[in-house]
């Protein structure tokens, strides 16, 4: 093919992971280049800029042992692209897509761009089936949907990754079996973590279903920006050409935005808030937004992206920014976690933004919406009240008020902090019911009276001894 | 005149060879035929913004200009559409392109060979003059679409068409010369024209109490919803879109959400306008602008959007515009303006900012529009912020709230226990309330404005008796502080929140809003007087009646007069009349 002639040896000067290519003007803009360094070395190169005199190539590895002599550029392939194929379901594969799993390579059923192109609004479906996780905190108040992008925002030492692990060893769609496959993009990981998943999907038998692209904490961290579109093209390839359900985690996005610091840095571009790029918006957006649910196809992409917001500050440009992207968020507390709660989720902040697709009649059940309003008011009462408590003491609070303490720690303690249980979404419900108990009927305003009769007084009056009254 | 790409850095190239440009022109760049706009000329040189992903463009390839700037087409058609950023149907794109979307397409913006029944107002040998409603088009099953005689034109009519044509066949001649047809152009970065602005004297009407009671926005006004991710405000931009007593919608979904979209193509059609009963699609355009599409097309999203609704005003309607978000318009153009490599201003955003979002919310108003008829039309605009964090402090928020005439401030702490909608009523603003104060007397009660202030005076007596409980508690009061923190309990829950999901709350129209708020201050007067007679606070609190109260808002509205009665007088009854 005639663009694998157009080599160059004019490297100029390179910086971090930037190498500037002199005379290079007939390279695409967003190309995949060859880098073959002095001693043999060969490491893959993006062009990020080109002009008449310069190419600024990024260099997906690490630049020790390239020089501005004797190094050799070629040009691969106008865009960067990767092998698909189904029998990727049950592979290892490294930051960059090669087998780490010992086995020989894929043989590819197509080659596709990674850079994915933008789903047209129109094309999508509307995400509506509700995906029970057994996770009361998700299930009763920030339900998932298929489709959906829901992160989860956790802070260091949080257990996010325990609580990805018990999402994907339990999350199905009631009534429904379908064929469905995990991508697992990770970014940054250490090894200890990276050895937690593998058991775990070991010891669950999701080893079979899955796809994982590795980026280890002592890998080269440019490829970080590789990994997440490698998984997900894998991941749009399963769900719209094999219309397969496929949950994407990808961990830990915090590892992925500090490398794109690093190369705008390296660019000498004007840094926008704590030093990340004034793009990372648009750049975090075109990993989110390969979510979703494509009419044509039966298949889907559901991301649970998890990241480590930086000293627990939610206001931290990258949990914030995501935040914007992703139709809600599930916060962990490191209260919650030190009070030896799991899993640790404050549900206050969280927030699906799809629920109300997923739950309802004829879905999970009539009462779904109004009462997890109800228990979220509840709840806040009563976190409010515990701060009052700080200040004024105990003794002046009103019957009323101890009422929706006792409810709060109640709900902390059943509700929330259920352990490794698999809890199916009308037990959660009913439990919620139950811990209303203990408010006046009059408070109870955000659900009317017909639920309150039909639900309320049948599951007190059922006969059934709940354990904690 | 055909320039070469000289340089290519994401969105922005640079090129040469275009001596004879404009600012602002379109120009098809690259052999794909990319569409971008010169924003910057150097000589020979321009610097142009391509709306579309530039992965795999080359140095020295073709940049070719279409001579006249980024401009929209105007005619039946419009409604019902789903546009991207420039214009482009999505419809229509899929058709092309399948479910994700290409590059370089190239679509009509509407439908160039559907015929329209053209009914003329005028007949051949009348005088019109610019503005002028030519004849008339039913569009949809609700909205007639006014053929407007375009700006700059006018004359004696020579000849003019009846029956069916499509929008570029002549349906006009003048006695000199000039065809009018159905469709016409007009360039997004200049506002369209009009005879004058009117005082913004008539309320924006949108069912939301919180809106309507304590910071009305007025039809033609201008309006920001700020708020931190996860506080509401695309669904206080869709409850405005689905309820809000207006003639057309035009919404644009810039740098939003793809399945939020997805939400809003699915359910307009189903539901219905409250004003003509019809599918809310009938009254709707939608611009389109995920985040994840170009991040040029953003910028020019908002321009696209507002021409839109200029050009139904202009026809003698009543318009509203969202726009969700115009942080992600200002990042798009901080994005352009650093690829420049601009003096950037403050937190990086470009210093023509405040003139963007200026030159941006001044586009509302409630015009005489031009034309011989003195009709009037309006646009009003409700643009979301998304402050970094949920500060207000950042440049977007500042520079909109110079600008805006109410603010509408979303808090996460109210969103945290579900009060919807989120609005702070601490910190939000309205700049209307007293010029719209004559209107709610004559229309609505002539009480309307002191039941608005007494509750104004009670919320805030409120927000000033909690930072005392805060140190003390709240048993440390007297009674009729404690009564005031009851009631303003109950106009937070039962007033001031609104669940935008049920049947009959998510409307609530002016007459209940005024009952209802007679209620509440009718029950504070009726128990303050109880207080004063020796009757115990605890008493009070005790009453069957509260929750009927706090109940009225699930009144059906054809029910609502009737029931109040009763209430009223339950209210006399337990507490006694004097």
């Amino acid at each position: 093919m005639e663009l694998v002639t157009r080599e160059y040896k004019t490297v100029d000067y390179i910086s971090g992971p930037l190498l500037f290519l002199r005379g290079a003007s007939n390279y695409p803009y967003g190309s995949m280049v060859k880098i073959i360094a002095p001693s043999g070395k060969q490491v893959n190169g993006q062009v990020l800029e080109v002009s008449e005199e310069y190419a600024v190539i990024q260099v997906l590895a690490d630049t020790t042992g390239l020089a501005v002599a004797y190094t050799t550029i070629y040009l691969e392939e106008d865009v960067a692209r990767m092998n698909v194929s189904k029998d990727m379901v049950g592979r290892i594969f490294n930051g960059t897509g090669k087998p780490l799993d010992g086995l020989a390579e894929i043989i590819p059923e197509k080659r596709i761009e990674i850079i994915g192109a933008p789903i047209n609004p129109v094309s999508r479906r509307k995400p509506a089936d509700f995906i029970q996780t057994g996770i009361s905190a998700i299930d009763g108040f920030n339900t998932l949907v298929r489709g959906q992008k829901l992160p989860i925002f956790s802070g260091a030492g949080l257990p996010a990754n325990e609580i990805a692990a018990q999402l994907l060893r339990q999350a199905k769609v009631l009534g429904e079996d379908e064929s469905f496959a995990i991508v697992f993009g990770a970014m940054g990981l250490t090894q200890r973590e990276a050895a937690f998943f593998m058991q775990d999907f070991e010891a669950s038998g999701a080893l079979q279903r899955l796809v994982a692209f590795i980026n280890l904490a002592d890998d080269p961290t440019i490829e970080r920006i590789l990994t997440p579109r490698m998984a997900l093209t894998a991941a749009e390839y399963l769900a719209f050409e094999h219309n397969m359900q496929v949950l994407v985690i990808l961990t830990d996005m915090t590892n992925y935005c500090e490398a794109l610091r690093e190369i705008a840095s390296a660019r000498e571009e004007i840094p926008g808030r704590r030093g990340y790029p004034g793009y990372m918006y648009t750049d975090l957006s075109t990993i989110y937004e390969r979510a979703g649910q494509i009419k044509g196809s039966t298949g889907s992409v559901t991301q649970i992206p998890i990241l480590t917001m930086p000293d627990d500050d939610i206001t931290h440009p990258i949990a914030d920014l995501t935040g914007y992207i992703t139709e809600g968020q599930i916060v962990l507390s490191r209260q919650l976690h030190r009070m030896g709660l799991f899993p640790p989720i404050d549900i206050l902040p969280c927030l699906s933004r799809l629920m109300n697709n997923g739950i309802g009649k004829g879905r999970t059940r009539e009462d779904h919406r109004a009462l997890a309003n109800q228990l979220y008011a509840c709840y806040a009462e009563g976190r409010d009240i515990r701060r009052l408590i700080a200040i004024v003491g105990e003794e002046s609070l009103s019957e009323l008020d101890r009422c929706y303490l006792k409810f709060a720690d109640d709900f902390e303690k059943h509700m929330i902090g259920q352990g490794n249980l698999d809890r199916g979404i009308i037990e959660t419900l009913n439990l919620g019911w139950k811990l209303l108990k203990h408010i006046p009927q009059g408070e109870l305003k955000r659900v009317n009276k017909d639920l309150i009769n039909r639900y309320f007084t049948e599951i007190m009056s059922d006969g059934v001894q709940t354990p904690f009254f | 005149m055909e320039g070469k790409i000289t340089k290519i850095s994401g969105p922005a190239v640079i090129a040469k060879g275009m001596t004879g440009n404009k600012m602002y022109d379109l120009v098809k760049v690259g052999t794909k035929g990319l569409i971008g706009e010169i924003i910057r000329l150097d000589g020979d040189t321009a610097f142009i913004q391509v709306y579309e992903d530039t992965s795999g463009l080359m140095i020295s390839e073709k940049v070719v200009s279409t001579g006249s700037p980024l401009a929209v087409d105007l005619g039946p058609g419009l409604l019902t559409s789903i546009f991207d950023g420039i214009q482009r149907p999505l419809v229509l794109i899929e058709a092309i392109s399948g479910n994700f979307i290409g590059r370089g397409i190239e679509v009509a913006p509407i439908d160039r060979n559907k015929k329209w029944k053209f009914v003329p107002q005028y007949k051949a040998g009348d005088m019109v003059v610019s503005g002028d409603i030519l004849g008339t088009v039913q569009e949809t099953p609700t909205i007639i679409h006014k053929i407007l005689v375009p700006n700059g034109v006018g004359g004696k009519i020579m000849t003019i068409a009846s029956g069916e044509y499509n929008i570029l066949e002549n349906i006009a001649e003048l006695e000199n010369g000039t065809k009018i047809q159905m469709m016409q152009r007009w360039p997004v970065r200049q506002r369209r024209p009009y005879k004058r602005k009117l005082d913004p004297d008539e309320p924006f009407i949108t069912g939301q109490r919180i809106f309507d009671t304590l910071f009305p926005i007025a039809n033609g006004g201008n309006a920001a919803v700020p708020g931190p991710f996860g506080s509401g405000k695309t669904v206080v931009e869709q409850m405005l879109a689905k309820y809000a007593l207006t003639d057309i919608i035009v919404y644009i979904g810039c740098g939003e959400r793809g399945n939020e979209m997805t939400d809003v193509l699915s359910e307009f059609p189903h539901l219905e306008d409250p004003k003509s009963g019809g599918p809310l699609m009938n009254r709707t355009i939608l611009v389109v602008n995920t985040s994840n599409m170009p991040v040029a097309a953003r910028e020019a999203s908002v321009y696209t959007g507002v021409t839109l609704a200029e050009y139904f005003r202009d026809q003698g309607y009543s318009v509203a515009l969202m726009a969700d978000s115009t942080s992600r318009w200002a990042e798009a153009m901080r994005e352009i303006s650093s690829r420049l490599e601009e003096m950037p201003g403050e937190e990086g955003y470009p210093t023509y900012l405040s003139t963007r979002l200026a030159n941006f919310y001044e586009r509302s108003g409630r015009v005489i529009c031009n034309g011989s008829d003195e009709r009037v039309g309006a646009v009003t605009i409700v643009g979301a912020v998304s402050p970094p964090g949920g500060d207000f402090s950042e440049p977007v928020t500042q520079n909109s709230m110079r600008v805006i005439g109410a603010f509408w401030a979303l808090d996460a702490s109210l969103a945290h226990r579900r009060h919807f909608p989120a609005i702070n009523w601490n910190k939000s603003y309205s700049l209307y309330s007293e010029i719209l104060e004559k209107w709610f007397s004559r229309n609505v009660a002539p009480d309307w404005n002191d039941l608005r202030n007494r509750m104004m005076q009670l919320l805030q007596k409120d927000a000033e008796l909690q930072e005392v409980v805060q140190l003390v508690g709240p048993d440390a009061l007297p009674d009729n502080e404690r009564l005031i923190l009851e009631v303003s309990k109950m106009m937070r829950e039962d007033y001031l929140q609104q669940n935008a999901f049920s049947e009959i709350d998510a409307f609530c129209p002016l007459f209940k809003q005024h009952g209802m708020m007679t209620g509440l201050l009718t029950f504070y007067d009726k128990s303050n007087s109880a207080l004063n007679r020796g009757i115990s606070m605890e008493n009070i609190l005790a009453l069957p009646i509260r929750e009927e109260i706090s109940r009225l808002k699930e009144v059906p509205n054809d029910k609502f007069a009737e029931h109040f009665k009763t209430v009223l007088a339950r209210i006399d009854q337990e507490l006694g009349v004097e």
